[in-house]
């Protein structure tokens, strides 16, 4: 292929991904963000989201099905975390962090048992190729960008225009002051957990098609949103999402031009030198 | 005590400014120290007195201005440095360390007085500083409980522990931060008694609310508004200043 | 001097109490080989390795109360060095485990000198990422390192000379013996550490790093050097696991490897100098147990960490001491 196809496919690979790492990375951020805590197991709900796709697309052969019941099952799932787990602990940073470690393993491992270790693939609900110069592109990939988009911007509007949104930038800005003035923080957070594990699962759905359903393909989103959020700057939700949209467009044209495992080294640089520019000097101390 | 004038001034900051966020909690602010002498820094909220500390202490690094001690310019010196250097300081929010016994507290803040390197890091604590924490703890008046743990005292003896692990470290400048804040009248003699008692061996500055503590230590008071220094004098020139009393009558 | 007398000693002369219980967890564990059947004598020398481990990321944790998920590439730089040097070098077994351990305080050097400008879970990711890339290093320079399939080093693992004697890797009592070695080194230095005039110091960071910074102390240099402690350790028990079990392989540079220690220290009990033991000792046999029983045996690894959390957040040792013997280091 010419280097200007490969140009071409690496920017479609780059938005169609980034896209997607958008929707996946808005629910970690928007955790961090309302709540103040790390979800570590965030990977694990856009898994869930594949593996919960494949179960009702094999069962009932409706994808829109999928699309909507998937992250559904996959924020119940999230919302009795929340109330077993996070809730009794008091959101604490680290034994959240932990509680976290444990509830990736507990939730791969019952995939592992119930789903099996083989990847599975689901038909793409649309197929159809649209053909350009130098090679044909699935119309699907397409498909899930404009998708993402679509949902990216439902999301926006219900942070910005909705009670529920409102509750959760007060809750974000300043916790005390709104529960003061009557915000119920505590089912804020259970709606923030999640609304951002169903974000995760909705990616998760939109991508299966494309990439199969594997118990094991959390990881690799969860550090891709970890990047997002911290490049694109922790409690900003616009930053989070120019950022993934960068981190995939480098990220495909990286993986176009060198290798996957390049890419990533070099992502996870520079989120090491932001965090560390970030962190600034310690002699600024409020006193 | 010595004609002040003939002395260098112990501490001496010119043109100090801080800045947050545009807003200047210290403005410009000149201010010095005679050694041996009990200063106490008062002043509405708001004023920049725990900023000031801050700045001299080396918690905060200025915006502009320089600091001197001793001669020495330690404005770009570190927090921990300036201690070394003799610079102890007490928070306005009580800071011992809790799970830490109330010995072993002062002994952190005493070992670093002999501990010179690795070496002397790892090896076990030596008798010198043991018996010098016991002398700081009875200094102060803490004369029981050491082996328990600094969060089961009592809030008033936090506070007495926490002016003993700053003598602990040997200061020649010792900056404390409302140290009589929730102490109960005896508490605070105790404590007025033992500053007295220091004073002339060391510096003290005191950022104090509590008036009558101001009346009775303090040989000169600086007075700050709004990041500068409004007034400084003895304790009944700055009582009668009347641009003193509109800032404190004024600001309530 | 009558201040003098009044002076309690402190923590800093451990009493014969402490001495008494470590030499005699050692002491035992020496004997311990004597009786053990094949299996768990494997195991056992697997444990202490492992244990070292933990220890040296209890410093961190439990001591300096730093969370690190970074340490599976200090545990890789030991691993690879020694193993490295072995098939590649043909270096002998004791240069190669120095190796494995100056491999591991240079690692943690290095990740200190970048990571420990962060702190709390800004540190975590970095840390985080910082193992990520040493991981990925691994997998992309397979043509040297074997990658994910890793190399092995039978039949390239000279004979360990200890003197006059020249001692067969491969013998079972040589692999416990040499791992005893290593657990002790690590118990040992934990202790000492803990007890020190430096273990009070950082202590005291893990408490409130902004007073000790008051105090005259440069927070920074002290999580550095816990941190190099740490990975002098983690760089022992890799080099120490390349050498007995003969493989090096990118596996042991993935998360895991640094959601493990975290497993064990906090089971055992952070902040204790035996919590990693005890933890390593009980997670070790479980995983072991449960995985032969499913795939998913990382289950019980999620299930173990969950009730820690809500439950036992002090762990096995950490609760005795609360509750029966508080003067556990």
């Amino acid at each position: 292929m010419t280097p200007a196809g490969q140009a071409v496919l690496a920017l479609l690979e780059g938005v169609v991904s980034g896209l997607v790492l958008a929707l996946t990375a808005l629910g970690l951020s928007l955790v961090f963000g309302v709540m103040r805590v790390v979800n570590v197991a965030h990977g694990d709900f856009f898994m869930l989201g594949a593996v919960f796709a494949w179960y009702v697309t094999t069962a009932t052969g409706s994808f829109p099905l999928a699309l909507l019941a998937a992250p559904l099952a996959a924020a119940a799932v999230a919302v009795a975390a929340d109330r077993l787990v996070l809730r009794p602990i008091g959101y604490a940073p680290e034994p959240t962090i932990v509680a976290t470690i444990g509830l990736l393993y507990v939730l791969q491992q019952a995939v592992l048992s119930v789903y099996g270790p083989y990847a599975r693939p689901v038909p793409e609900p649309v197929a159809f190729r649209v053909d350009l110069p130098w090679f044909g592109y699935s119309g699907y990939k397409l498909v899930v960008a404009a998708a993402a988009a679509a949902l990216l911007g439902a999301a926006w509007l219900l942070i910005t225009r909705t009670r529920l949104g409102l509750y959760m930038r007060a809750t974000q800005q300043d916790r005390e002051i709104a529960q003061a003035f009557g915000v119920p923080v505590q089912r804020v957070y259970a709606a923030a957990f999640g609304l951002g594990a169903a974000l995760a699962a909705l990616a998760g759905v939109l991508i299966v098609p494309i990439r199969q359903a594997h118990y094991l393909m959390g990881l690799d989103a969860l550090l891709l949103s970890f990047m997002a959020v911290i490049i694109g700057g922790i409690g900003s939700l616009g930053g989070t999402l120019a950022a993934a949209l960068f981190i995939g467009l480098v990220d495909g044209a990286l993986s176009v031009f060198f290798s996957p495992t390049l890419a990533r080294i070099a992502a996870s640089l520079v989120v090491v030198a932001v965090l560390v520019a970030r962190s600034g000097g310690l002699r600024e101390v409020r006193g | 005590m010595v004609a002040v004038a003939a002395l260098t001034p112990l501490l001496e900051t010119v043109g100090l400014t801080k800045r947050f966020d545009g807003l200047a909690a210290v403005q410009g602010v000149d201010f010095s120290l005679t050694p041996g002498e009990i200063r106490a820094l008062i002043g509405p909220n708001g004023a920049g007195k725990t900023t000031l500390l801050g700045l001299i202490c080396g918690r905060l690094a200025p915006t502009a201005g320089r600091i001197r001690f001793r001669g020495r310019d330690i404005t770009d010196l570190e927090a921990h440095a300036r201690v070394a250097l003799g610079i102890a300081y007490t928070f306005q929010v009580t800071s011992v360390f809790r799970t830490m016994t109330v010995f072993d507290n002062v002994v952190l803040a005493a070992q670093r007085r002999w501990a010179r390197g690795w070496r002397a890091a790892l090896a076990a604590d030596g008798r010198a500083v043991r018996e010098e924490a016991a002398r700081v703890l009875e200094g102060v008046g803490l004369t029981a409980g050491w082996d328990r743990p600094a969060g089961a005292l009592p809030y008033g003896h936090q506070r007495l522990l926490e002016v003993a692990m700053a003598l602990a470290a040997d200061p020649i400048l010792l900056a404390l931060d409302e140290p009589t804040q929730g102490l109960a009248e005896e508490e605070i003699a105790l404590l007025t008694d033992l500053l007295r008692r220091l004073a002339g061996r060391l510096t003290i500055l005191l950022v104090e609310h509590n008036m009558a503590v101001v009346l009775e230590l303090a040989r000169r008071v600086t007075v700050m508004h709004e990041g500068r220094i409004l007034a400084e004098g003895s304790p009944p020139e700055i009582e009668t200043n009347p641009e003193v009393q509109r800032v404190y009558l004024g600001a309530a | 001097m009558r201040e003098g007398a009044r002076a309690p000693a402190g923590p800093a002369r451990p009493d014969g109490r402490v001495w008494a219980l470590h030499l005699g967890v050692l002491g035992l564990l020496a004997l311990l080989q004597a009786v053990l059947p094949p299996f768990h004598h494997g195991m056992v020398t697997r444990i202490m390795l492992l244990a070292a481990f933990a220890a040296g990321y209890n410093l961190l944790l439990g001591y300096t109360g730093l969370m690190s998920l970074g340490h599976a590439l200090l545990f890789a730089a030991g691993l690879y060095a020694a193993g490295l040097g072995v098939y590649y070098g043909q270096l002998a077994p004791l240069p190669a485990l120095g190796a494995g351990v100056a491999a591991g305080l240079a690692a943690a050097a290095l990740v200190g000198a970048v990571a420990l400008r962060t702190t709390g879970v800004a540190f975590l990711i970095v840390t985080l990422m910082v193992a990520q890339v040493g991981f990925l290093t691994t997998l992309h320079f397979n043509r040297i390192t074997g990658g994910d399939q890793g190399l092995t080093l039978t039949g390239r693992l000279r004979p360990l000379a200890l003197g006059p004697w020249h001692l067969d890797l491969a013998l079972p009592a040589v692999k416990y013996n040499l791992a005893l070695a290593v657990l002790a080194a690590g118990l040992l230095l934990s202790l000492w550490v803990v007890r020190s005039p430096l273990g009070r110091v950082l202590r005291a960071v893990r408490e409130n790093e902004e007073r000790v910074r008051l105090l005259g102390y440069d927070p920074f240099r002290y999580k550095l050097l816990a941190l190099v402690l740490s990975g002098g350790l983690a760089g022992a028990a890799g080099a120490g696991y390349a050498l007995l079990f003969a493989y090096v392989g990118s596996a042991f540079a993935d998360v895991l490897y640094s959601i493990l220690p975290l497993l064990w220290v906090l089971v055992g009990g952070a902040g204790t100098t035996l919590g990693p033991l005890v933890g390593t000792a009980l997670m070790v046999y479980v995983v072991d147990v449960a995985s032969g029983l499913t795939t998913a045996y990382l289950f019980v690894v999620g299930g173990t960490l969950l009730l820690l959390v809500l439950w036992f957040p002090q762990g096995i040792v950490g609760t005795a001491r609360a509750r029966w013997w508080p003067w556990l280091p």
